[in-house]
């Protein structure tokens, strides 16, 4: 295992990385933020009026301090709604990658554990959910169980996300379990649940936080897309692939703003994660 | 190896099954069928009658045989909305979608297989390094923003291309092609180039590391010691072995590019079938989204089936047990 040192060493060396970090890090900062920095609260059907509407940004003629990057359709302050709708975006992520990641853990244990029918049981599972993309299902899943939410969401991208852990979660236990320890936790009388959870589970749960980094990136991605699509978030719920939605058809009247400014931070947004995301992947599983 | 083939063929078959069994649960929990065929003020006996004829008073698994019975014979329901057979109204649809689709992956392949080869060759040169910030970039920009962004500069301010529709089609049998006209082609570009650019990214990352380890390989030494110059090596030797594992990322990437054609097919307002799932989900006409999901599932099955028996045809080396 690396030092912590030394870590922090490498990761300062990498320019990108630094990058992408400190982008990470306002991003968190806004969204976490946002109740008591937003200037305006997207959520208050009563805060925002239609006369409002279609403002641009401040610099520009016609905009006002008010509104520092202007407001959209509804008249709705597009900072704050920004501000509000990474918070969507940070709550979507890391809630799928949570469940996401211990559903397939747990999964993932069991079938390299136990082996023989829970394995194949599991394993086929896998292969069938496997051979569609994940995207795909979660729109399906979506479509077909027509309740819109935030945890709804969580819900069906976790279902499309559980595989690959438990793909590598099956791989490292067959390699751990087999190790010495385990035969001397099981002399000792341990049973099934004590050697599964501690003592085959945190020596081999690491390489899922790594892939955990990288799919935040496309949690993200595929959080805005659905919402972009009509079927994500509610429409009460700020987003900002519903803002890119709500806003693009205005850009034939050279009203840019609605639709840039949620574009250019979901692009950062991303970006920032998969750059971090790669060299975590680098530093810590070179070959994965 | 015919094993294997067999062996797959039953395979694509269990999950094809499983399919028919998620979507028969789907229709079950629907609400009553019988409800939204008569009219909101239907006696209870007009209902028991249309339960009757749906078949809805047998037991489930009468119910589910019947269900894979009308499917098998092309029977998916007509759609809620339009009163027409939903398979119809998705298989009309079907031309666009997979004229998008596979126009996208032709220029992923094409422009990714260069440039991933050239960053194999020279990594070390200035273009393999911008070119993979590029595919980073290209990663990090989801595929409706894309879409907007070549909408914006390329039919807003510059007017090259239409932002939507798909222009004059050619109707050949049941078959509508876009191919064949010049304003099919114009309509084709934006989008096929918004659905490409993900997968180029991803081809140009595959393409480059599947070359990289082929081009330390002993034969590709050994060629160039008797003689033989960089560009052939690279071109005659290299890429034919750097392209197997290829195919199964194609595969894959095929399937990519039709789910993701629901994205571009609703930025660009394309009549493919992704359009028609994602309308068919706002307005809950659940028979064209349960056909939907049975003929891309079908696809899904015939994609993987594919890849995995050309994959074995060549590639002899590995043993299928």
């Amino acid at each position: 295992m690396i030092k912590n040192s030394k870590i922090m060493r490498h990761y300062f060396r990498s320019p990108t990385a630094v990058f992408g970090g400190v982008l990470i890090v306002v991003f968190l900062f806004l969204a976490i933020s946002a109740p008591l920095l937003a200037p305006h609260n997207p959520y208050d059907l009563t805060a925002f009026t239609l006369t409002d509407r279609l403002k641009p940004p401040a610099w520009e003629d016609g905009g006002s301090t008010e509104f520092l990057l202007g407001t959209d359709d509804q008249g709705r302050c597009i900072l704050s709604t920004i501000m509000y709708g990474l918070r969507t975006s940070f709550m979507v992520g890391f809630g799928t990658i949570l469940i996401s990641l211990s559903f397939g853990a747990v999964m993932g244990l069991l079938a390299g554990y136990f082996k023989q029918w829970v394995d194949a049981l599991i394993s086929r599972l896998a292969d069938i959910m496997l051979s569609f993309p994940a995207f795909l299902i979660a729109v399906l899943l979506l479509g077909v169980i027509n309740r819109q939410g935030v945890f709804m969401m969580i819900l069906a991208l976790s279902i499309c996300h559980w595989v690959r852990y438990t793909r590598v979660m099956r791989g490292n236990v067959f390699v751990v379990r087999e190790r010495e320890f385990v035969d001397a936790a099981r002399s000792l009388g341990a049973g099934h649940s004590r050697i599964l959870f501690s003592h085959i589970m945190p020596n081999s749960i690491s390489t899922l936080f790594v892939i955990g980094a990288v799919d935040l990136g496309i949690v993200i991605v595929q959080e805005s897309t659905l919402s972009f699509l009509g079927i994500g978030v509610p429409l009460t719920t700020p987003s900002l692939g519903m803002m890119i939605s709500g806003g693009y058809t205005f850009l034939y009247a050279g009203i840019w703003w609605v639709v840039f400014f949620p574009g250019l931070v979901l692009a950062l947004l991303i970006l920032s994660i998969n750059l971090l995301g790669d060299w975590l992947r680098r530093e810590i599983n070179p070959k994965l | 190896m015919l094993n294997y083939i067999l062996k797959r063929v039953l395979q694509s078959i269990v999950v094809l099954i499983g399919v028919t069994i998620i979507c028969f649960i789907v229709f079950q929990y629907l609400g009553d069928a019988a409800m939204t065929l008569e009219s909101e003020d239907a006696t209870e006996e007009q209902l028991a009658e249309a339960r009757r004829t749906l078949g809805l008073d047998l037991p489930l698994y009468q119910q589910y045989g019947r269900f894979v019975w009308r499917v098998s014979h092309g029977d998916f329901g007509m759609s809620f909305l339009t009163k027409t057979p939903a398979l119809e109204m998705v298989v009309k649809r079907m031309p666009a979608t997979l004229e998008l689709a596979v126009s996208a992956m032709i220029i992923a392949t094409l422009i990714g297989g260069i440039i991933g080869v050239y960053a194999a060759v020279a990594p070390r040169s200035v273009l393999s390094r911008l070119a993979m910030i590029g595919t980073l970039a290209g990663i990090s920009i989801p595929t409706f923003l894309t879409g907007i962004l070549l909408i914006y500069f390329f039919s807003i301010k510059l007017g090259w291309f239409p932002p939507f529709s798909r222009g004059d089609v050619v109707q050949i049998g049941w078959w509508s092609t876009g191919f064949l006209t010049i304003s099919g082609i114009k309509h084709l570009f934006l989008p096929a180039v918004t659905l490409g650019m993900f997968q180029l990214a991803m081809s140009t990352r595959v393409i480059r590391g599947e070359m990289m380890e082929v081009l330390v390989e002993d034969y590709v030494r050994t060629a160039r010691a008797k003689g033989l110059s960089r560009f052939q090596v690279t071109v005659k030797h290299a890429i034919k072995n750097a392209l197997i594992p290829f195919i199964t990322i194609a595969g894959l990437q095929l399937g990519n590019l039709i789910a993701f054609a629901i994205v571009v097919e609703t930025v660009f307002q394309w009549p493919g079938m992704g359009n028609l799932l994602i309308k068919a989900i706002g307005q809950n006409d659940q028979p064209v989204v349960i056909t939907y999901i049975m003929i891309v599932a079908v696809m899904f099955v015939l994609i993987n089936l594919t890849v995995d028996i050309l994959y074995c045809v060549l590639n002899p080396r590995i043993a299928y047990d």
